[in-house]
C-alpha cells in the first residue's frame, strides 16, 4: 500500500476533462449553486469539500444529469465533458450515464446475483456479443474494484449478502464495467467502517490511473489522502480550487481556513 | 433556549425519591391498561368470528351429508319401452318398487314421494348408459326427498301433533320400515359440489356458482390486473406531477370507495343496455367486477412501487438505465409481490360481492353449469342469496354450507397472498 497520507505529493499536468463554467441550480425556489466555474483534469482525483448543503453533491450530480431525475431541480450554464456540451439537446442522458459512472453514499447494489449486479450496465447498452465475453468484462470490473478474489467462487450470491465494504466495491465494479471514463463518488464511505474505508480509498488511488474520480466528501483527511485537487465549496458558491497540498496547507481564502481548521461546517 | 435546558439538566434529581417511585408506578399503570384494553378487544373480535363460524358449521355441517336410500330396480317390460328408453315410464317403476319395498304400502305415489325427483333421472341414465339391464335388476342409491332428509338427520320433531307435521304419521313408518331393512345410509354429499342449482334442496349442488364466480373471477383478473398495473406504473412513474394527475389520483381513491350497487346500476346501464350484452353471463359480471377491483389494484400498485427504495433507481440510473429500464428491469420485480397480494386481495373482495352481480341477473334460476363465461350463470354469493330466499328447510344448511365454501376459497386465496408476500419478499 502506497503511504496515502503523505499530502504534498507531485501533480502531473493532465489534460481538461471536464470544463464547468457558470453553472447554477435551482431545486424549486432554492439556489442550491451559484456561478460554478471548474475544471477537472483526466486521470485526476478531484475531491469536493465542504459543510453540509453546500451544494457539493449538487454539483456533482449535474456532471451525469442525474438532477434532470429530480422534477424540481433547474440547471444552468455550460459543462462540457471532452468539449462535448452535455446539456446539449442531441446529448442522451442515458448514454452520458454510461459514461460517467456514479458510486452512491450508501451501498445500493441490485437485490441480484453479484454476477448479474456488474453485468447489468454492459448488458443493458449492449457492450458485450456473447457470454464469454460478459464473464471477462465481470471478472475484470471486479478485479479493478479489488473484489474478485473475495467473489469469484460465489458470483451467484446475492449482492446485498456481502458486508458493507464489499457492497461499495461491487457498486464500483458495477460502476466500471460500462467502461466509462469519468467516475463520480458521493461520500462513498461514509457508510462504512475505517477498514472497509480504506479499502475503497486504495482502491480510488488506482482508479485514478483509467479514470478522472470526482469523490465528494466530508473528510477532509480523506480528500487529503486520496485527492490531488480539492474543490472547497460553501453555501452555494466554489470558494477555493487547487492543489490539494495548498488547500490544505495554504489556502487564499479565509472560509477555506476556517473549514479546515474545523471553525465552520 | 439553550441556558434552559442547561439549568434543568443542572438540578439535581433524585431518582430513588417517593415521587420519583409515584411516577413509575404510574406510567407502568397507564401500560398495563392499554394492553387490557388491546387484548380485550382482540378477545371480542375472535369472540364475534368465533360466533359466525359456529352459527354456519352447526347448520351447515348437514347439508354436507345426504340421506339415500338403496333399491333395487328391476327393468321390467311393464314400464319400459325398449325402443324409447328415454321416455320410459321410469315415474311408474320407481311407485311399483317401493310398493314392493314398503310393506303394507298401498299408495304408490306416496311411497315413491320418499325418493328424490332425481330418482327416475337415476333409473333412466342407468339403463340408457347399459341398454342390456332390460328385463334384469339393478341396484341403486339414490337420494332421498328434502323431508324426509330432514327426517333422518333429527330436524323433524317425531312428538309434533300430526297435524303440524310436514310428513304423516304413515309416511315416517314407510321410511323407518326402509331404515330397519338397514337400506337408509347418509354418505358425502357429493351433489353439493358437483351438481348445478335446482328446485329440489337434495338435487341443488353449487357448479353453477363455482363455475360462474371462476369465470367472472377469470375476466376481472384478465382486465383489472393488466389495465391496473399499467395505469399505477404510468401514474406512479412516467405521468408528470401536475393539476391533471392529481385529479386523476384524487378520483381513483374515491372510486375504490364507492359502493359496489353503484358499479351494478353502472354495468347494467352500459353493458347490458348500451351495448347490448345478455343477462345473467359471467363474462358482464367479471368486467363488473373489474370496474370495482380496478382502484383497489391500482393503489395497491402505487403503494408498492412507491415502498421500493429510491436508492435502487438511483443505482439503475446511475449505470446509465433508462426510465423505462429502471422501472421493468428494477422496480416492477421488487414490487410484483406487493402487487400480486394487492390483486388477490381486490380479487378476493371480488369474489364476495353481491350487489353488482344481482343488479345483472346473475341471480337467476339456472339449473346447468356455464361451459363457457358466455352463458347465464349464477357466482358463488348470489347463490347463497338465492338458497337464502328459498322456502324449503333443505336450503337453510345448504345456505350455511355454501357461505362455508365461499369462505373456505376467500381464505384460500388470502393465505395464497401471503404466501407469495413471504415467498417473494425481498430484503435490502
Amino acid at each position: 500500500m502506497t503511504d496515502l497520507r503523505i499530502v504534498e505529493r507531485t501533480v502531473e499536468n493532465h489534460a481538461n476533462k471536464i470544463t464547468a463554467r457558470g453553472v447554477q441550480v435551482h431545486y424549486g425556489d432554492k439556489h442550491a449553486l451559484k456561478d460554478v466555474d471548474v475544471d477537472i483534469l483526466d486521470k485526476t482525483v478531484t475531491a469536493f469539500i465542504g459543510p453540509s448543503g453546500c451544494g457539493k453533491s449538487t454539483f456533482l450530480r449535474c456532471l451525469n444529469r442525474m438532477n434532470d431525475t429530480v422534477a424540481t431541480a433547474r440547471v444552468k450554464g455550460d459543462i462540457r465533458i471532452d468539449g462535448v456540451d452535455i446539456y446539449d439537446r442531441r446529448v442522451d442522458p442515458v448514454q452520458l450515464r454510461a459514461k460517467v459512472g456514479m458510486v452512491f453514499q450508501k451501498p445500493n447494489p441490485f437485490p441480484k446475483s453479484i454476477y448479474d449486479n456488474v453485468a447489468y450496465g454492459p448488458k443493458i447498452h449492449g457492450l458485450t456479443r456473447n457470454k464469454a465475453e460478459m464473464d471477462a468484462v465481470v471478472e475484470t470490473s471486479l478485479r479493478k474494484a479489488a473484489l474478485w478474489n473475495e467473489v469469484k467462487d460465489r458470483l451467484q450470491d446475492s449482492g446485498t449478502s456481502l458486508s458493507g465494504g464489499q457492497q461499495q466495491r461491487l457498486c464500483i465494479a458495477r460502476a466500471v464495467a460500462t467502461s466509462p471514463e469519468v467516475l463520480l463518488m458521493d461520500e462513498p464511505c461514509s457508510a462504512l467502517d475505517p477498514i472497509a474505508t480504506a479499502q475503497v480509498e486504495e482502491l480510488i488511488d488506482d482508479l485514478r490511473s483509467q479514470f478522472s474520480v470526482v469523490i465528494v466528501t466530508h473528510s477532509m483527511q480523506q480528500a487529503a489522502r486520496v485527492s490531488q485537487r480539492t474543490a472547497f465549496f460553501h453555501l452555494g458558491h466554489l470558494v477555493e480550487y487547487g492543489e490539494t497540498g495548498n488547500i490544505f496547507t495554504n489556502p487564499r481564502d479565509p472560509r477555506t481556513e476556517s473549514y479546515i481548521t474545523g471553525r465552520i461546517g | 433556549m439553550t441556558d434552559l435546558s442547561l439549568q434543568s439538566g443542572a438540578r439535581p434529581v433524585d431518582w430513588t425519591s417517593d415521587q420519583a417511585g409515584l411516577r413509575v408506578r404510574k406510567r407502568k399503570a397507564a401500560e398495563t391498561r392499554l394492553k387490557l384494553v388491546g387484548l380485550s378487544a382482540i378477545a371480542v373480535a375472535f369472540a364475534m368470528l368465533g360466533l359466525l363460524l359456529w352459527s354456519l358449521v352447526s347448520t351447515g355441517w348437514q347439508a354436507f351429508r345426504q340421506t339415500h336410500v338403496t333399491i333395487e330396480v328391476t327393468y321390467a317390460q311393464e314400464f319400459i319401452t325398449p325402443g324409447n328408453l328415454a321416455r320410459s315410464n321410469y315415474r311408474g317403476l320407481l311407485e311399483a318398487t317401493m310398493l314392493e319395498l314398503v310393506p303394507g304400502a298401498t299408495d304408490g305415489r306416496r311411497v315413491a314421494a320418499i325418493l328424490s325427483n332425481g330418482a327416475q333421472f337415476a333409473v333412466r341414465d342407468r339403463i340408457v348408459a347399459d341398454p342390456s339391464l332390460l328385463g334384469r335388476t339393478a341396484t341403486l342409491r339414490v337420494p332421498v326427498s328434502d323431508p324426509y332428509d330432514q327426517l333422518w338427520k333429527g330436524l323433524i320433531d317425531r312428538t309434533t301433533p300430526e297435524q303440524n307435521r310436514r310428513l304423516k304419521n304413515d309416511e315416517i313408518a314407510a321410511f323407518d320400515a326402509l331404515v330397519a331393512k338397514g337400506l337408509v345410509s347418509s354418505p358425502f354429499n357429493w351433489a353439493l359440489l358437483g351438481n348445478a342449482d335446482s328446485r329440489f334442496p337434495e338435487q341443488a349442488g353449487l357448479k353453477g356458482a363455482l363455475w360462474g364466480s371462476f369465470y367472472a373471477l377469470l375476466t376481472c383478473f384478465l382486465l383489472a390486473f393488466p389495465i391496473g398495473i399499467g395505469a399505477a406504473i404510468y401514474l406512479e412513474e412516467f405521468a408528470p406531477k401536475n393539476r391533471v394527475s392529481d385529479f386523476i389520483e384524487v378520483n381513483i381513491n374515491n372510486l375504490a370507495a364507492v359502493p359496489s350497487v353503484v358499479f351494478g346500476l353502472l354495468a347494467l346501464a352500459v353493458f347490458l343496455g348500451w351495448f347490448g350484452m345478455g343477462r345473467s353471463i359471467p363474462f358482464v359480471g367479471g368486467l363488473t367486477l373489474a370496474l370495482m377491483t380496478l382502484p383497489t389494484i391500482i393503489i395497491a400498485t402505487r403503494a408498492a412501487l412507491k415502498a421500493v427504495p429510491p436508492s435502487i433507481r438511483e443505482a439503475a440510473l446511475g449505470v446509465g438505465a433508462s426510465r423505462q429500464q429502471v422501472v421493468f428491469h428494477h422496480v416492477l420485480p421488487l414490487a410484483m409481490p406487493g402487487i400480486l397480494t394487492g390483486t388477490i386481495i381486490g380479487l378476493a373482495q371480488a369474489l364476495g360481492e353481491t350487489a353488482p352481480l344481482l343488479l345483472i341477473g346473475m341471480n337467476a334460476f339456472v339449473t346447468a353449469a356455464p361451459g363457457t363465461p358466455f352463458d347465464p350463470s349464477t357466482a358463488l354469493p348470489t347463490q347463497i342469496f338465492i338458497w337464502a330466499d328459498s322456502p324449503e328447510r333443505g336450503f337453510v344448511s345448504r345456505t350455511s354450507a355454501a357461505i362455508l365454501v365461499l369462505l373456505g376459497f376467500l381464505v384460500m386465496m388470502n393465505a395464497l397472498a401471503i404466501y407469495l408476500r413471504n415467498r417473494f419478499e425481498r430484503r435490502w
